[in-house]
Parts: C-alpha cells; sequence; structure tokens
C-alpha cells in the first residue's frame, strides 16, 4: 500500500508526515540531541548532514524507537504518539535501513524479506511471496533474485533488500543511515534512481549522510546537525556547498595555536613508509585503495576524515592486524609488509585506540598488569617464571612523572572511566620509547582535562624524534597538533596540506567529497 | 583493611550461596527419593557415614576423586584462554591406551623406569588427540567443541579395537591381562589412593601458579579476557590456542593413565563412565579456580562413593546418585537469587 | 554374501536406526534454534523407561508411546529452562540433564527388569505378501518405523515451509534480528526444545516399546551422542538425517557382510567412519556459510535493551 501521490513538489500543502518537536537526549556526560524541531514532509526526500558525534544517528535511534527522548514529541500526521520500541515504529510506517544490515545470510532474500511480512501466513506462500517482491523491486528498479543467498549478492544488492523489506512491511518513512558508504559509483547512482521513484510515489525519506554531493544531488530539503542541535535547515535551492560546510563545522576555531616548529627538515628517513597499498575490504568495512604515506621523526601527520572513511583500516594495516592486498609497508626502511603485530612492536611500533576498553585492555585485569602486557618478555624473569612487577611499576611511575599523569595501580581496568583508561593506554604505550605511535581518536569520548593531557603527550612524543600518525574527527585538535595534514576519503586520501596552508572549510570539502572526480569514487 | 574486609564478606557470601544451595538440591533430591518409597534421610545418614564416617569410607572417596580432579584441570587450563574442551573423555581414553601400550611392551623394564615411560606416554596420547580441535579451532576452520565431541565417541573405538584386536588378555575379550607390577602406580598406606593424587595436587599447583605468577599466565588471562587486546598487544593468539589445547589434553591423558595403571591395573573398555564430562562439570562449577576445582571434585567424589553404599543398603540402583549430582548441578546453573542482594 | 543375508542386514538397520532417526529429527529442530542438548542421551532414557513403565502398567503399546513423548517433551523443558531463562551454559546443562536422565530412568526401570510386554504390532510391508515367510519375515514393520521417513518430510516441511519455521530458523542464526522482526526468541526456543523433546520420546518409545521390549540400564547404548553427531552430518538438514541415520546405524551390519564375503574389518573401526567422515565434512565446508551450524549455535540469548 503506498501512500497517496503527491505532486513533484517537495512541500505539499498537507502537514508534515512526521513531526519532532524539542526532542532532547543525554547520555552522562554528552548532549546527544537538544531540542531539535524536525518536520519531514511525504514525497521528498530529507538529508540529514553532520559530523560524526553531531547526533544524526541518536536522533534516529530514538525515531525508530531504539532510545527514549529525555523530552519533546513525535508528531504522525499532526497527531502525537508514542514509539517505544521498534515494533512501534514500524507500525506507525517509519522503517530504517541501517549500516550494518539486518540480514541473515544463510537465508534467500525472500525468506529475509518473509521473515519481516506484516501478515506473512502460516504455510508460507513462496510463488505468492516472490510475486510480491518482483511487483514491487520492479516498480522502484530494486532488481534482486528472490531465490539468491544474502551471502551471495553484493552490499549493494543487500541493501536493495533491506529496502524492500522496508517497502513491503508498509512503511511511509524510510530512514536511510549512510546508506552509500558501501556502494560502488554506479551503485549510488542506481540508488538515487530507486529514492526519486519512491519520492514520487509519496514516500518520505530521510538521507543520513555526510557527503556533500548527494545532499545537493538528490535532496529536496537539508537538515544540518551540530553537536546535538539543529544548526539549520534549507531548501536545497538555497543550499550550497559553503554554507553548509558552515553549518557543520564550528565556524570560528578560537584560540588555534599552531605549535611552532623546530624546523628540523625532511633529510631524515621516514620510520614509516606506505606504497601503494590496499587492503581487502570485510563486509561493511571501508578498503584502502591505494594509500601512498610517509611519516618522519618528529613530526605529527594528522588524519582527517568522516568516521568510516578507511581510518580504522589504515590503523590496523600500520599496527599489522590488517594483510595488504598489494602494496608495501616499510618500516625504518626495513620491509614489513604483513608482519607479524608482535615484530612491529618489538621494532618501536605503539598504537593508542580509540575504544580503550575493547580494544587494549583486559577488563579484569589490574591496571598494572595491563601495563605488562606489551612487554611481558621484558619484564618476565627467570625463564618466564615471574614477573618483575617491580619493574613494571617503575617504569610507568617514570613515564607517569613525566607525561603529568596519575594513575591507579591496582585498581581493575574495567572500574575506570574513560579517560582514565586512555591515560593508562598512553601510558603503556609511551613507556618503552616507541619510535612512532598510531593514535587513534585520541581523545573521544574525553573529559576536557583527560584530552588536553593526552595531547601534550602526544606533543612531548614528538619532540623526542618519535613519528606520530593522529586520526581525529576534531578539526581542531588536528589543526592545532598536525604538522601534515592529510583527509581520507572513500579508502584514498584526497588531500595533503600543511595545517596553515588550509583552511576547514577546503578540509571540510574534502572530507565530504567535494572536489573528488565524479565516478572516480564514492 | 577495607579491602581485606570486602574480600572477606565476599568468600562469607559465596560460602553461604554455595551452602544454601547445596541445601536446595540435597532437599530436591530427597523429594524423589520420598516420592519413590525410599526414606531420605536415613540415606543421606547413610551416604555421609559410609564416606566421611571411616577412614576407609573416606579412601574411597580420595579415590574416587583423583581422576576429575585432573580432567577438570584439562578443562580449566584451555578454557582460560577461551577454548571449550569437552573432549576429556576421549583424550583420557587415548592416554590410557597409549600409556597400556608402553606397560604391555615394556614389561621387563623395572618400575622406576617404566611408569615415567607410562606417564609421558599418556601425556602424549592426550595431547595428541586435543591437537587436531585445537589446530582447527586456531586456523579458524572448525569448532573445537564439535570437533571434541565428536573424537569422544571415536577414542573408545579405536581403544576398544586395539584391546580386541590385539591386546587382550587370554580369557577375557573385553580387556587387557592384568598390568605386571611394575606397570602398577605404588598406593598409600593399604588403601587404594594411587600415585594419582600427587599427580592431581602437583598440577593443580603448577596451574594456579602459572596463572598467577609467569609470564605465560599474564599472556593467557589476556588472551581469555579480551582477545583483541590480546593481539594488539603483540601477544600470539594462535600459538596459545594450540599449545594449550594440547597441554589440557595431556593432563587428561595423564588421568586416563593414571586410571589404568593406578586404579584397574588393566585396560577395559569403557573404563571411564564419564570422567571426562565430570571433570567438564566441575571446572563449570568452580568457575576454573583451582581451590574450587579441589573442594568440587572432592564433594562430587563424596556423592558418587555414597552411590555404592545406598545401592547396597537401600536398594537403589547405583545409577540414581546420579539424580542428586544432577540437582546439584541444576541448582548451580540456575543462580538462584536467595537474599536480595545490594548492587555494589 | 546371500540376498537373504543382505536383507537382513537392511532389516536390522531399519530396526536399529527408527529410534535414531527420530532422535535426530527432534535434534536438528532443537539445534536450529540455536541450543545443543547434549542430555539427549538422558533425555531418551528417561522416555524410554516411561514408555516401557506405562505399557507395562497399562497393557496399551500406544499409551506407553504417548508417555514416552509427553516425557521427553518435559524434561527438555528443564534444559529450556536453565539455557533460556537462567542463560546458563549450554553445554553444561546438558550434561547435568544427562546425569539426571541416567539416575531418572534408572529408578523407574528398576522394577521393571526382566518384565515383559507386547509391544507394538508388527505389520508387514503392503505387497510382499507373495513372499516366503523367510523373506516376509524381515519386513515386519511397527507403526513407528513406517512414520519414520515420512515424519523427517514433515520435519523439514514445518522448518522450511511454515512461518513458524521460518521464525525458529531466524532465531537459530541471528535472535537478534528474530527480535527485530517482532518475534519472541525465547518462546521459539522453547516451543522447539519440545518439540525436541517429544521426537526424542517418539525414537525412544520405538526402542523400548516396538524393538527391544525390554528394559535394560543405559539401553539407548549411546544413541543420544550419535544422534547429535548425525545432526551434524546431515548438516542440520532433516532429509540427509534419513541417509545418515542409516550410515550410522548400519555400520555394524555392514560389517557382517563384508565378513561373510571374506572382508575382516572390526565392527569397531568401521563403526568410527561415521564419525570421521562428519570431521571432514566440517573442515570442508568449514568456510562456507550454508552448510555450517546455525550461527546463534550454543550462544545464550540475552535480549536487548
Amino acid at each position: 500500500m503506498k501512500p497517496t501521490s503527491n505532486s513533484n513538489d517537495s512541500q505539499s500543502t498537507q502537514g508534515p508526515l512526521i513531526a519532532l518537536r524539542g526532542v532532547t537526549k543525554s547520555f552522562p556526560g554528552v548532549m546527544a540531541s537538544d531540542h531539535v524541531d524536525l518536520d519531514i514532509y511525504s514525497g521528498e526526500v530529507h538529508a540529514l548532514l553532520g559530523e560524526n558525534g553531531a547526533g544524526k544517528s541518536v536522533l534516529m535511534k530514538i525515531l525508530y524507537g531504539f532510545y527514549h527522548a529525555d523530552e519533546g514529541q513525535i508528531l504522525l500526521n499532526g497527531a502525537p504518539v508514542s514509539i517505544q520500541s521498534p515494533n512501534d515504529a514500524r507500525n506507525a510506517g517509519i522503517g530504517m535501513v541501517f549500516q550494518d544490515l539486518n540480514l541473515i545470510p544463510v537465508f534467500s532474500v525472500a525468506e529475509n524479506i518473509a521473515l519481516f511480512l506484516p501478515n506473512l501466513k502460516a504455510v508460507l506462500n513462496p510463488k505468492e511471496i516472490e510475486r510480491q517482491i518482483i511487483e514491487i523491486s520492479h516498480r522502484y528498479n530494486l532488481k534482486v533474485d528472490p531465490h539468491a543467498l544474502v551471502s551471495q549478492i553484493s552490499i549493494g544488492e543487500q541493501q536493495k533488500v533491506e529496502i524492500l523489506k522496508l517497502l513491503l512491511s508498509d512503511a511511509r518513512l524510510l530512514i536511510l543511515d549512510e546508506p552509500t558508504r558501501v556502494l560502488a559509483p554506479h551503485e549510488v547512482e542506481a540508488l538515487f534512481v530507486v529514492m526519486d521513484n519512491l519520492r514520487k510515489d509519496g514516500y518520505a525519506i530521510i538521507l543520513i549522510t555526510h557527503k556533500m554531493r548527494e545532499v545537493l544531488e538528490c535532496s529536496d530539503r537539508i537538515s544540518v546537525l551540530r553537536s546535538g542541535r539543529l544548526a539549520g535547515t534549507m531548501l536545497r535551492a538555497e543550499a550550497n556547498e559553503d554554507r553548509l560546510v558552515a553549518l557543520m563545522f564550528e565556524k570560528a576555531l578560537t584560540g588555534l595555536k599552531i605549535q611552532p616548529k623546530d624546523g628540523t627538515g625532511k633529510a631524515l628517513e621516514p620510520l614509516l613508509e606506505l606504497q601503494d597499498v590496499t587492503t581487502h575490504r570485510e563486509g561493511i568495512g571501508t578498503e584502502l585503495k591505494g594509500i601512498d604515506l610517509k611519516i618522519y621523526p618528529g613530526e605529527i601527520v594528522g588524519v582527517a576524515g568522516v568516521s568510516g572513511n578507511g581510518q580504522k583500516e589504515l590503523c590496523d594495516v600500520v599496527l599489522g592486524m590488517e594483510w595488504c592486498k598489494k602494496g608495501r609497508k616499510l618500516l625504518y626502511g626495513n620491509n614489513r609488509t604483513n608482519h607479524s603485530i608482535q615484530t612491529m612492536r618489538n621494532d618501536g611500533v605503539a598504537f593508542i585506540p580509540e575504544n580503550p576498553l575493547s580494544m587494549a585492555s583486559v577488563p579484569f585485569m589490574t591496571v598494572l598488569e595491563n601495563m605488562a602486557l606489551t612487554n611481558t618478555r621484558r619484564y618476565a624473569r627467570q625463564g618466564g617464571f615471574s614477573m618483575d612487577w617491580d619493574a613494571v611499576k617503575a617504569d610507568v611511575e617514570e613515564t607517569a612523572k613525566r607525561l603529568g599523569f596519575a594513575v591507579a595501580l591496582y585498581a581493575p581496568a574495567k572500574s575506570l572511566s574513560g579517560g582514565n583508561l586512555q591515560r593508562m593506554v598512553i601510558l603503556r604505550e609511551m613507556t618503552h620509547a616507541p619510535r612512532l605511535i598510531i593514535a587513534s581518536y585520541l581523545t573521544r569520548g574525553l573529559d576536557v582535562k583527560s584530552a588536553i593531557a593526552a595531547q601534550q603527550a602526544l606533543v612531548q612524543a614528538r619532540e623526542s624524534g618519535v613519528g606520530i600518525l593522529l586520526i581525529s574527527e576534531d578539526l581542531e585538535e588536528l589543526f592545532t597538533l598536525s604538522d601534515r595534514l592529510i583527509v581520507l576519503y572513500g579508502g584514498k586520501i584526497v588531500g595533503e596540506f600543511k595545517p596553515e596552508e588550509t583552511d576547514i572549510y577546503e578540509v571540510g570539502r574534502l572530507m565530504t567529497g567535494h572536489g573528488i572526480q565524479h565516478g572516480e569514487n564514492s | 583493611m577495607a579491602k581485606i574486609a570486602d574480600m572477606y564478606s565476599k568468600i562469607l557470601n559465596d560460602a553461604v550461596r554455595y551452602l544454601l544451595m547445596f541445601l536446595l538440591a540435597f532437599l530436591l533430591f530427597g523429594l524423589i527419593l520420598l516420592i519413590f518409597g525410599k526414606d531420605p534421610i536415613q540415606s543421606y545418614k547413610d551416604l555421609f557415614i559410609s564416606t566421611l564416617g571411616s577412614t576407609y569410607g573416606f579412601s574411597e572417596v580420595i579415590v574416587a576423586m583423583i581422576p576429575m580432579l585432573i580432567t577438570a584441570l584439562a578443562v580449566a587450563l584451555p578454557w582460560r584462554v577461551g577454548l571449550i574442551n569437552i573432549g576429556g573423555e576421549g583424550q583420557l581414553c587415548i592416554g590410557a591406551a597409549f600409556a597400556t601400550w608402553g606397560a604391555l611392551t615394556f614389561q621387563n623394564l623395572p618400575a622406576w623406569i617404566l611408569l615415567p615411560i607410562m606417564i609421558i606416554l599418556g601425556m602424549l596420547g592426550g595431547a595428541l588427540w586435543a591437537f587436531i580441535p585445537g589446530y582447527l579451532k586456531a586456523i579458524g576452520l572448525v569448532n573445537e567443541t564439535i570437533i571434541t565431541l565428536l573424537l569422544n565417541s571415536v577414542a573408545p573405538l579405536v581403544v576398544g579395537f586395539l584391546i580386541f584386536g590385539f591386546w587382550h588378555s587370554p580369557m577375557d575379550t573385553v580387556k587387557t591381562a592384568n598390568f605386571v607390577p611394575a606397570a602398577l602406580l605404588p598406593t598409600f598406606f593399604g588403601t587404594r589412593i594411587h600415585l594419582g593424587l600427587i599427580f592431581g595436587l602437583v598440577l593443580l599447583a603448577l596451574f594456579w601458579f602459572v596463572m598467577k605468577y609467569t609470564r605465560w599466565g599474564l599472556e593467557m588471562r589476556a588472551i581469555g579476557g579480551n582477545p583483541q587486546a590480546a593481539r594488539r598487544s603483540g601477544i600470539s593468539l594462535k600459538g596459545y590456542l594450540i599449545v594449550v589445547m594440547c597441554i589440557g589434553g595431556a593432563a587428561a591423558g595423564l588421568a586416563g593413565m593414571a586410571q589404568v595403571s593406578g586404579f584397574y591395573g588393566v585396560l577395559l573398555l569403557n573404563f571411564s563412565m564419564g570422567l571426562g564430562y565430570m571433570g567438564f562439570l566441575i571446572s563449570w562449577l568452580a568457575g576454573g579456580q583451582p581451590l574450587g576445582i579441589f573442594l568440587m571434585s572432592f564433594v562430587v567424589a563424596i556423592i558418587i562413593t555414597g552411590g555404592n553404599l545406598l545401592q547396597l543398603t537401600r536398594g537403589l540402583p547405583y545409577a540414581v546418585i546420579n539424580i542428586l549430582l544432577a540437582i546439584t548441578l541444576f541448582v548451580v546453573l540456575a543462580r538462584p537469587v536467595f537474599f536480595e542482594r545490594k548492587k555494589a | 554374501m546371500s540376498l537373504l543375508s543382505i536383507l537382513g542386514v537392511l532389516s536390522s538397520a531399519i530396526f536399529s536406526g527408527t529410534s535414531l532417526l527420530y532422535a535426530t529429527l527432534g535434534e536438528v529442530i532443537g539445534q536450529r534454534s540455536g541450543i545443543v542438548n547434549l542430555g539427549l542421551e538422558g533425555v531418551m532414557l528417561v522416555s524410554a523407561s516411561c514408555g516401557f513403565a506405562v505399557t507395562s502398567m497399562s497393557g496399551n503399546p500406544y499409551l506407553g508411546v504417548l508417555a514416552a513423548m509427553l516425557a521427553g517433551g518435559l524434561l527438555n523443558m528443564i534444559l529450556g529452562y536453565l539455557v533460556i531463562s537462567r542463560q546458563a551454559n549450554q553445554l553444561a546443562s546438558g550434561l547435568a540433564l544427562m546425569f539426571f536422565g541416567f539416575g531418572l530412568s534408572a529408578l523407574i526401570g528398576k522394577s521393571y527388569v526382566g518384565a515383559k510386554i507386547d509391544g507394538l504390532p508388527r505389520i508387514l510391508l503392503p505387497g510382499l505378501s507373495g513372499l516366503p515367510r523367510l523373506y516376509a519375515s524381515l519386513f515386519k514393520f511397527d507403526l513407528l518405523i513406517y512414520l519414520a521417513v515420512p515424519m523427517a518430510f514433515l520435519v523439514f516441511w514445518i522448518l522450511f515451509r511454515t512461518r513458524w519455521g521460518l521464525g525458529l530458523r531466524a532465531v537459530g542464526e541471528n535472535a537478534d534480528t528474530a527480535f527485530a522482526s517482532g518475534r519472541n526468541p525465547r518462546l521459539i526456543r522453547y516451543q522447539a526444545l519440545f518439540a525436541a523433546g517429544v521426537l526424542a520420546g517418539l525414537g525412544a518409545a520405538h526402542l523400548s516399546i516396538a524393538y527391544t521390549m525390554t528394559w535394560a540400564e543405559y539401553m539407548t547404548a549411546g544413541r543420544g551422542f550419535i544422534a547429535i553427531a548425525l545432526v551434524i552430518f546431515s548438516r542440520w538438514h532433516p532429509l540427509q538425517a534419513i541417509a545418515g541415520a542409516l550410515i550410522f546405524s548400519g555400520a555394524v551390519a555392514f560389517q557382517l557382510l563384508l565378513q561373510s564375503s571374506g572382508v575382516e574389518i572390526s565392527p569397531l573401526l568401521l563403526d568410527t567412519i561415521p564419525y570421521i567422515v562428519t570431521m571432514l565434512v566440517l573442515i570442508a565446508w568449514g568456510g562456507h556459510r550454508k552448510h555450517s551450524a546455525p550461527a546463534s549455535l550454543g550462544r545464550v540469548y540475552y535480549g536487548s535493551e
């Protein structure tokens, strides 16, 4: 059952299909949604734009029933509705396609769709189901083979299945969360056509994205979120990149201090060199394509980009967690392509991940024990039969003094706050005079004090000749700390500058894919 | 000071909880006995008197405890790195078979040479049987639980084949000839408690020591606690998975050797009767902790040994004691909440 | 190697394998919903004992079969309670259930040692009445044997052609996705376990009421564990279980055949072949999703939010 057709006008004379009024949600320490008002009309594609952490995901999850708003209302055709669970959302005609698709790989396309059909008969009628699928898929150009197993079809086709699921469950509002992240260019075009057809039939579509091109090409209206607030809404006709980028990123970067570099020239050999490194994509990850990167001693190379454009893969490749399908990795001039993590660490590579709890610490072990994990051999005595915890303690305390951290050695790691945990990880990684540090979202989720402390630690390391790869979503941090800045988009490096040569607008544009050749990547 | 008080109160809490759980289990079992027309009170009295009331009874409990102690370790060690070794049954079997080969082949050697050979053979057999699932898991191909279960079924068939085909005694096709005295583990003080007890206690102590103090224990605990963090810290996951699985198998194999050499003095078909599974359950109940394993295997041994007497005096088939065992397990697995606990 | 001996082998395999097939079908349902039941051996023992006892007391074998089915379903509810509602480890819970079954079946069956019952009547396979008596006697099967293969088809139909079956398989693959589709994974798992228990009881009933018609301790002789291996061998597919059951129960009989034609292989080694083949199958298909275990097998479902 599709909604009544509207004219091609994006704003119909009726009221909005879905309206959010004053929706507010906060988590401990962070205001994820701040009194957001939003109107979505039938027959429009409404783009929701914003950086990571701007609150797009949270807002949509509230709309879809995963979270409960602290304040505010959701109105369906003008009347308030209560959405406490995804079931309620579905009953209200709201459907969402997530980034990690909700499909069962060993089931066929038809079975996956059947699972979500609201009026499925007790005895399945495969022919009938197939007929329904084919009818809708032909109408909206969402062609898939109903008999194919989901594990055998491409990600683009899997996405089509997700959309078909929604259409066949009588959804009237479709929320698409970063759908083009995993699509090839021609698949992106196909998706735009699908969205256009749906729009003409009166469906409302919310497109969550950070890509400027998509926004400007296929949306009717654009809302920009920043730090949980609605920064602005405009018609497509009124929009251009500069205005949108200005809304997305903090306009004025006050207090921007560019650290004076003590001009050590590039006469030194690079610590790390990646030559044409390409990786293989795992599921919904992003593959790196032809990365060329050099990191010299005593410099911080900042990596800007919206999360999900290859940052995780870049870190993993340098550390040794991920294999290079093509290309080479050189450490201090030696070929270390596809060598083990242990080799990299023994050579002085340190890693500070974005999620210290799940990626770098063993929760039930004490801080002291966690400290020794990267260097167990060094602290082992009597051939491994005992550990010299005093030595660990001494090293840790020395580094702590140098960095100005305080650390509770005997507390279990899981009892530490996020900030303290990150401090612990930084402490550990800096303790053994690393020569190369990979810092991934160093200050994400940290309170101000901890963030500053972490940044200072990095600067201190740089002063002593360490090379650092700093990945961050905080442009201010990147501009302040980096000696060189690169921008990752779609698994490629799309820009490389010195911070003083550029500004946030240019970086912001590159982060959102502007200026990239149409059809080259997505 | 507050920390020690905390620790004591936690131990007290746990002790009370376990006590209550056992009481609940005994109550339920008593109920079942009643339903079938038996006197529960008398049965319980018999159970405890026969096992704890006499030196002989007590020694029998220890004898029953020995193999389960070791098979529990065979599960607890791999569990520390996240491996589920339910193949103790099969590893036990093959270990016993290897040791038996040694006993039959080197009959003329003196005990102080023969026994160590048998010990090594037993551990080798168990380790080999565990290597297959360990390797397959390390390369990410198959789940070790399924493979160990299948191998459990294969092991007794292989051992049976060896007995029937090559080793059986002239009089009896289901078992080998009795081992020569040199192949028997010595016993203590006229009881049936054999050297296997020392093996078990030594292994237990080693397990505790290694996990707490050594470098490998630290790395293993890291793998078990957060495999991704361990990997990113440079710890070799694959290596540990294979080696630890083999060590677990070796322990089970040792238990098998101890049973045939110390308890039976002969290899017979189906000598195990669930020792491997019992070890799995004990390790599970004890949370993989050495002290817990010691206590749990003792408690289970009491139940099992007591069952013998119930059979004689109460006219109950021996199998009935399994009910008490099972109910105890049910209660512990169901994790009942007895009091309202204030969440810390 | 006469025709008679070949037919004899076939007949023996059919008689012996029927209970195995029923138990396997039940376990397929259970595992497809994500739960492995290591206690199957115990469940079958109790069901066999109950069935035998009721048949003996009432003189009605059909009543006995019903009792066995009910016993199986109820016993599986213990596993269900532990694993679903208390979120206990499936392996440990299954093993505990196994020991429980050992003990309970001994308690029930103790008074029936040596008892004789009138089991299910045996009917000649239709169309064979013209055969000489010797041959015909090999093909007098009871009702449960005749129903075994149709039951496999029924289970197949339920799993793959009904809404409930679709939901069940979804729970076994990804309980969160099933929940997102509006289903209740916990309830579905309970239902699956009950069905599995009923089927296990049916198999056990065949063993005690139709096949051996006596009672003995540990009379299932490992069929519970064989069934678990069979489920894996059949790659969780009810129809492949038919062939598997014949192979697994036919090994011993097959050995006699080989022996009479001069080939001497130990029956014990022959018995290992099905297991080894199962392992090889698993290894070969290890990478392929379609032929591997239900993705959620063995995992505790914690629910969302």
